[in-house]
């Protein structure tokens, strides 16, 4: 009882001393930032098919998602892409630059520990749960496919 | 005028999308994993659902850069192996429609990994 009230008052303490971020600004900076990632994206895409109008549109996504892994992977081992996360918060995080941010971050952070413990392990630290999670999901989408193919 | 009207279709609903996400930082506090997981699970559903080549005509990059567009795949993949494979596609599709994407990340991280040391926090 001694310590849980210790750990309310605690608690307490800690949200008054850390930082209140202003929510306008940040959404308002999210926007715009995200909103740009994006059109780099389609600028990508564009030029892909107007160099190489050939090859499919899966295919130009695929080229343009990993420029725009390349980019960000990059940006995160030169440490640039964190000052843009300070700044734009969500803006950084959803689009598929923050995937590669996610991965990229924590194998520069944890490169003294060694490459197999330190870059190949703490890689997944983030991207672990996004797989998991994207690979169940699309297993059991299949899975009901699946079944309704079986009865039309 | 009309390829300046699509540039701002894509600035528009990514933006959008980004700032729900934001949205979701400030009002609930989730950690940025979850925030992952969270969108890749919503383009699962638009895909499942159909609703996602909707979008996908006119806001094009706003909503296949966002990891919506990640999940989406995931889930395409998996469809339409299950439509050409039949049961082993439940198990191939997913990863097989998203192995670029996986694969560019892992290699660069690797890559830039060894090039490059961390930066301290200041």
């Amino acid at each position: 009882m001694d310590i849980k009230e210790r750990n309310k008052a605690y608690n307490k303490y800690v949200s008054a001393k850390v930082p209140k971020t202003k929510p306008w600004p940040t959404l308002f900076n999210s926007f715009w930032v995200g909103g740009l990632i994006c059109l780099i994206g389609q600028g990508i895409n564009d030029l892909i098919l107007f160099l190489a109008p050939n090859i499919s549109e899966q295919s130009a996504w695929a080229y343009t998602l990993i420029s725009l892994i390349f980019i960000a992977s990059f940006l995160t081992g030169i440490g640039v892409y964190d000052k843009i996360g300070k700044f734009a918060g969500g803006g950084s995080i959803v689009p598929i630059t923050g995937f590669s941010n996610s991965i990229t971050s924590p194998s520069v952070e944890f490169k003294s520990e060694g490459i197999v413990y330190g870059i190949c392990v703490k890689m997944f630290t983030i991207a672990g749960p996004v797989i998991v999670f994207g690979v169940i999901s699309s297993a059991f989408v299949g899975l009901i496919y699946y079944i309704v193919y079986l009865f039309i | 005028m009309e390829m300046f009207l699509d540039y701002l279709w894509v600035f528009l609903v990514g933006g959008f999308v980004c700032m729900i996400g934001e949205l979701l930082i400030i009002t609930t506090n989730i950690t940025s994993a979850r925030i992952l997981v969270t969108f890749v699970l919503v383009g699962v559903f638009l895909e499942a659902v159909g609703l996602f080549d909707y979008i996908s005509d006119f806001a094009g990059a706003g909503i296949n850069v966002p990891i919506i567009g990640f999940g989406a795949s995931l889930a395409k993949g998996a469809i339409s192996a299950v439509k050409s494979q039949g049961l082993l596609g439940i198990f191939t599709g997913g990863l097989t429609a998203t192995a670029g994407g996986i694969a560019a990340a892992i290699i660069f991280a690797f890559i830039f990994a060894l090039i490059f040391h961390s930066h301290t926090k200041k």
